[in-house]
């Protein structure tokens, strides 16, 4: 069995059924991100975990123990908040302590830990200022720091980049994962940015309308999404319409260029389906493995720095296409004709 | 410009005339108990009276149990109602106003109706029963108070989040009160707390009416029976007041943190 072990978890507010059989293993020490638009019951799993909802059927057990009816101050859960929700009226060395001190250590454990706390976030200045004399991005390493304190089984991130400028999310979002990675600690960590759960997760679940679409590797879901949410959700994507010629093989037609998928299809022939495509697998011009080459016109071009996203009209449909920018070769002018190659191998076929 | 700042001036003067000039005419009266000269004999006179020292005694005493209580009726009810029941919170801001609008002596009546002695709980009729029916009496007048101040300093603080982590550390409602909603909330309860010290020290009606001796009717009493006394009297009701105000400032002026400059 798994080290936290979600088991058919259901929850519903009235009528709304906010998380339908949610079921997941979550290994020691690693680290889960939950990933899904808001409303999509990730948080209400979360707090579920945490033991501020109360599940309507289901069951938590952690390191084997069963903890769905334990009250949250008694499951030894540490926890991270958007709002970093330190209290205000401690200092931060009162606010790392303050788990410690519920447990009862004795002082000099306390204050020992504070310190090797604080070490750990890289604030060990900082122990004798109020949370309001701290920056967001220290509001939120020092909350880090006290859920850690406690030495708790499991730690729960509630979007706790969202409050924060863009630089710092991403340092601190490396922090987060190497001190993770260095105490070993299983994490659960909510999210509704892509980048962040695809950049520091060892599994995702992306989370659609209280279901659980796909749980895989941050690799798997972007390469091989289960689900047609999940392929829009996450990273960007191109669709395209082809008319299927033969189902069984999965031969169909993109325009007049015939493709072959080699893989078998769910729609009879004759019918249309969508095909999905990430723009980074679409190569401006022939390339050597892209068999399907398509002619079309350049309809839009964004200069992003290190990338260039190029939109090109094919055969009345249009197709994104990301190529790294090139010091010595400037991106094609609008309107100009072009090639583009793809792989039949990066097409993906889309359950609904 | 100048029009303009010279109006907003005369109106502040104004005000301050409207505010200052009784209080100026009545400390001038205070004073001038000897014939022919200014002197503080209305003081000293009132300050050395036993009567005055016993019975203002017996009403701080009084309004510091009245804070206690109220504080310890107040903010879990105003911190579980906006934690946990926000569809209470008009019902309860609806009850806590009752004592504005009904006269404390109709409420003293009540009191003396239902704890009368020949009643089943007969707290008139021993000196610990009147105190206490007193206690809760001034707890109630104190209640629109107490109530608004709390719940406006609960308002400024993130409590569902604050309540949840103080929980996920391990801790229980006891200490989350104590130690986490309290301390956040201090300056808020001492406002409110100050409102209901000078409710309670000036207090007549209830306290005539249950027959103890405190401030309100020992001053009462007075203003019948002297002529300068009442208003050195007034004039030292009015310091403790203001010193009281001052306290406060300075109490939230520095307090080691504040959540109005987070």
């Amino acid at each position: 069995m798994a080290f936290l072990d979600i088991h058919h978890l259901e929850k519903a507010f009235g009528a709304t059924r906010v998380v339908k059989d949610f079921n997941l293993g979550i290994e020691k020490g690693e680290f889960v991100s939950f990933l899904g638009p808001s409303g999509c019951g990730k948080t209400t799993v979360l707090r579920m975990v945490a033991g501020f909802e109360t599940p309507t059927s289901g069951a938590i057990r952690i390191d084997g123990r069963d903890v769905t009816g334990l009250p949250a101050n008694r499951r030894k859960i540490g926890m991270v908040f958007q709002a970093y929700a330190l209290f205000p009226n401690l200092t931060v060395a009162e606010n790392i302590g303050f788990g410690l001190k519920v447990a009862g250590e004795d002082k000099a454990s306390i204050a020992r830990r504070v310190a090797e706390m604080l070490e750990l976030i890289g604030l060990p200045q900082l122990g004798a200022r109020y949370p309001f004399q701290l920056s967001g991005g220290q509001q939120q390493r020092v909350a880090l720091a006290r859920a850690l304190a406690p030495r708790p089984q499991v730690l729960l991130l509630d979007e706790p980049l969202s409050a924060l400028d863009a630089k710092i999310r991403i340092s601190l979002r490396e922090e987060i994962r190497r001190i993770q990675q260095d105490l070993g600690i299983t994490t659960i960590f909510v999210t509704h940015d892509q980048e962040e759960a695809l950049s520091i997760s060892d599994r995702i679940v992306v989370m659609h309308q209280g279901i659980a679409d796909q749980v895989g590797t941050p690799f798997d879901i972007y390469n091989r999404p289960a689900t047609r949410f999940v392929a829009e959700f996450v990273g960007t994507l191109n669709l395209v319409d082809v008319d299927v010629v033969e189902a069984a093989n999965g031969r169909v037609r993109l325009g007049e260029v015939p493709v072959v998928l080699n893989r078998p299809l769910s729609a009879r022939a004759g019918e249309r389906i969508s095909l999905a495509l990430r723009p980074e697998t679409v190569a401006l011009g022939r390339t050597e493995g892209h068999d399907v080459v398509l002619a079309g016109r350049i309809a839009e071009v964004h200069f992003l720095g290190s990338v260039i996203r190029i939109r090109v009209t094919v055969g009345g449909q249009s197709l994104s296409l990301d190529t790294f920018n090139q010091p010595d070769r400037p991106p094609p002018a609008v309107g100009a004709s072009v090639e583009v190659s793809i792989s039949d191998r990066d097409l993906l076929v889309l359950a609904a | 410009m100048i029009g303009k700042r010279f109006w907003s001036l005369f109106a502040v003067a104004l005000g301050g005339i409207y505010f200052l000039l009784p209080l100026a005419g009545m400390v001038d009266f205070s004073m001038r108990m000897k014939r022919g000269e200014y002197s503080f004999e209305a003081y000293r006179i009132v300050l050395a009276d036993p009567q005055f020292q016993q019975t203002f005694l017996y009403s701080v005493v009084l309004a510091l149990l009245t804070i206690v209580l109220g504080i310890l009726l107040v903010v879990p009810t105003a911190y579980f109602v906006r934690l946990r029941l926000p569809g209470l919170r008009p019902v309860i801001e609806f009850i806590t106003l009752l004592p504005l609008v009904i006269p404390p002596i109709v409420i003293v009546f009540g009191y003396i109706r239902i704890y009368n002695t020949s009643s089943i709980l007969p707290l008139t009729g021993t000196w610990l029963g009147t105190n206490l029916l007193l206690l809760f009496g001034y707890a109630t007048l104190a209640l629109p108070y107490m109530y608004r101040s709390v719940d406006t300093g609960l308002r400024t603080i993130d409590i569902a989040s604050l309540t949840e982590a103080a929980q996920s550390l391990g801790a229980g409602w006891a200490r989350i009160l104590t130690v986490v909603i309290l301390p956040n909330v201090f300056v808020s309860v001492l406002s409110g707390a100050f409102l209901t010290f000078a409710i309670v020290i000036g207090e007549y009606v209830f306290a005539a009416l249950l027959n103890v001796n405190s401030f309100g009717p020992y001053m009462v009493w007075m203003g019948g029976n002297r002529a300068y006394e009442p208003s050195a009297l007034a004039v030292v009701a009015f310091a403790i007041t203001w010193a009281c105000m001052g306290l406060i400032q300075l109490v939230t002026r520095f307090s080691k943190f504040s959540t109005a400059r987070r």
